[in-house]
């Protein structure tokens, strides 16, 4: 027997594949701007212009998204809630070490998800919700760059390249990149691997809905 | 000749009216004011007296005071310049021992709050100050006197205005800015490698138009100087839109003046106005002549700005040739290799044990 449960609501799923398509971009865009790896043969072309555009307007639907998932995460069910992710109780810690060791093979028994996260992927979530935040913080700060001491620059945390160097803000900015490309590999992996047992795949992620074995 | 206006002064070298209006049209246009307020500057240049200015130099390569000499031939700038600051300065007067040292007391003495206090490098205070001594005193409590009695004190050159060099890591010396070494007084910060005179004379001309010190960013620097970036205003802009980069020293694309980013130039992380004013007379700037900009008048550009050769700086705890994408690369292997390990040991144990899986919840 399954059980149709539904627990993934409409913001998000938006806000999940909006990220997705998001982070592609900017981190396609942003190797490029690090290091740009097509040379343009003439100078009426505009690849750097194109790359940083798409960067920032990926940038600010990514800001979007990222602060609608956020909103959400007060309004929305108990799934998306942000009691799911700051949740600190010892049995959270026992059910963490539990899931960490699922993965690696040590404990057979799979990570205890009643429809929603893991342990392990609650505070994972958690992990990548922050270093979205860092990534756009830091993006903004640089972007500030251009508009040099005005209440935009003020706004938009120019004053971080002060606290630390612009360069450091550029390198923190850039190496975060590789950690969510890190953090996207084992998702998708994990995603596959435990489709079956959390009821879904990509396909949860656009109906909403996760197929649970009754017991 | 107490009385006499620069004007006056610059008459007498030799200075033709017309020079002296082509001088105040480029003083305005530095200064970004409009022209409408060329002869405002012109008329205070003729009429108001000359500041007395007294130049200090302490840990320092005189890169600053060899910018204000650079020329064969003295342009009206230069003049300005030179006419303003004949009361004291180290490098280049005339005077000294004793004779020297009480050229600039008497300026103290005699036109206290009055007058404009130059330095050029950084302050040691590390053993009592004991790495910078002048006349048997230390750099430090010269600054306290003579920047402490002055008008207003322009640092020039990074290290004056960040500690530079002196103070780069490991800084043994224990340099620091003028600001540091004696807080509470005015100072207007001139930074660069070394600062480009044109607007040391800008804001001093400005002082004479206007009875007041330019507006400053909050590194201490005029905006006049340091409100646009490098990168917006560069000459190779257009080939760093475009996509054409130098990727190597010498190459075609070097040779052709593309843009020097992935060569490590600090363009987009640096403000000042080298592209429009340029050095020596407007002859050339690092850019222009096929070099990446350093950042340096940035505070802590020896630190913060190396490898001056790379876009990124180097990670820290890691080698020294480690790269960030080196590492990201690194990160995203253990990431893949750590997934088709894992595909394989699943596949293997779900095989064995298709059984005998349960959930952590159904053990409670
Ligand atoms: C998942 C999110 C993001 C990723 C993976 C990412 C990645 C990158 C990377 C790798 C670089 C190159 C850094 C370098 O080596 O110089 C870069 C540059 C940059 N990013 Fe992002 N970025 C992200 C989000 C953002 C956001 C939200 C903003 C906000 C506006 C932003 C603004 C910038 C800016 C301004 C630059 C510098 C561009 C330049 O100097 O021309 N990024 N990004
Ligand atoms: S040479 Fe430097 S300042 Fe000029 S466009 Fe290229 S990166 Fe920017």
């Amino acid at each position: 027997m399954q059980r149709r449960l539904y627990v993934w609501e409409f913001p998000v799923r938006l806000t999940h594949w909006i990220t997705v398509v998001c982070i592609a971009g900017l981190s396609i865009t942003g190797f490029y701007i690090g290091s740009p790896f097509i040379h343009a043969t003439s100078a009426d072309q505009y690849v750097m212009g194109w790359m940083r555009f798409i960067h920032f307007v990926a940038a600010y639907l990514l800001t979007a998204s990222v602060l609608v998932r956020t909103y959400w995460s007060f309004v929305g069910n108990e799934y998306a809630h942000i009691r799911e992710f700051f949740y600190f109780t010892p049995q959270r810690f026992v059910d963490l070490a539990g899931d960490l060791r699922y993965y690696i093979f040590m404990n057979k028994n799979q990570p205890r998800s009643a429809g929603g996260h893991s342990a392990l992927a609650s505070i994972v979530y958690l992990g990548v919700w922050i270093l979205l935040f860092v990534e756009i913080f830091t993006g903004f700060a640089l972007y500030s760059q251009s508009h040099y001491g005005g209440a935009l620059w003020t706004l938009m945390g120019g004053w971080l390249l002060f606290l630390f160097s612009a360069q450091t803000v550029r390198l923190y900015h850039h190496l975060i990149m590789w950690v969510i490309i890190f953090f996207i590999i084992e998702h998708v992996y994990i995603s596959w691997i435990t489709r079956e047992e959390r009821g879904g795949f990509v396909d949860s992620m656009i109906s909403g809905y996760r197929m649970l074995k009754e017991r | 000749m107490e009385g006499d206006s620069l004007f006056d002064k610059l008459s007498r070298r030799g200075v033709s009216r017309r020079d002296f209006i082509k001088f105040c049209s480029a003083m305005a246009a530095t200064l970004a004011l409009p022209s409408s307020l060329i002869p405002r500057i012109a008329e205070a240049l003729e009429k108001k007296q000359k500041p007395v200015l007294v130049w200090l130099e302490y840990q320092d390569c005189a890169g600053d005071t060899e910018a204000l000499l650079r020329a064969s031939k003295p342009t009206v700038g230069e003049l300005v310049l030179d006419i303003l600051s004949v009361d004291y300065h180290e490098t280049i007067m005339a005077p000294a021992g004793t004779q020297a040292e009480k050229s600039l007391t008497d300026v103290v003495k005699n036109h206290k709050g009055k007058y404009i206090a130059v330095v050029e490098g950084s302050i040691p205070l590390k053993d009592g100050g004991v790495y910078c001594c002048i006349g048997g005193k230390t750099a430090k409590d010269l600054a306290k006197e003579v920047c402490g009695n002055a008008l207003a004190t322009i640092a020039v050159g990074t290290c004056a205005a960040y500690g530079g060099i002196p103070a780069a890591r490991p800084n043994p010396t224990g340099a620091v800015s003028v600001k540091e070494a004696v807080p509470g007084i005015t100072v207007v910060n001139l930074p660069g490698c070394p600062m480009n005179v044109e607007n040391l004379t800008a804001t001093v001309v400005y002082y004479l138009t206007f009875g007041s010190l330019p507006a400053l960013d909050r590194l201490g620097r005029p905006y006049f100087a340091h409100g646009k970036r490098i990168h917006d205003n560069c000459e190779r802009r257009s080939h760093f839109d475009a996509g054409q980069f130098v990727r190597k020293w010498g190459d075609e694309g070097h040779r052709r003046g593309w843009c020097l980013y992935e060569m490590g130039c600090k363009g987009p992380e640096a403000y000042m106005n080298c592209p429009v004013i340029k050095y020596n007379e407007g002859t050339s700037w690092p850019v222009q002549a096929g070099h990446g900009c350093l950042g340096c008048a940035t505070p802590n550009f020896w630190d913060v700005n190396t490898p001056f050769y790379r876009r990124l700086p180097h990670v820290p705890g890691f080698g020294v040739e480690t790269t960030a994408d080196k590492i990201g690369v690194g990160i995203a292997a253990v990431a893949a290799a750590g997934v088709a390990a894992h595909a394989v040991a699943h596949a293997v144990r779900k095989k064995e044990s298709k059984e005998e899986t349960g959930t952590q919840g159904d053990k409670k």
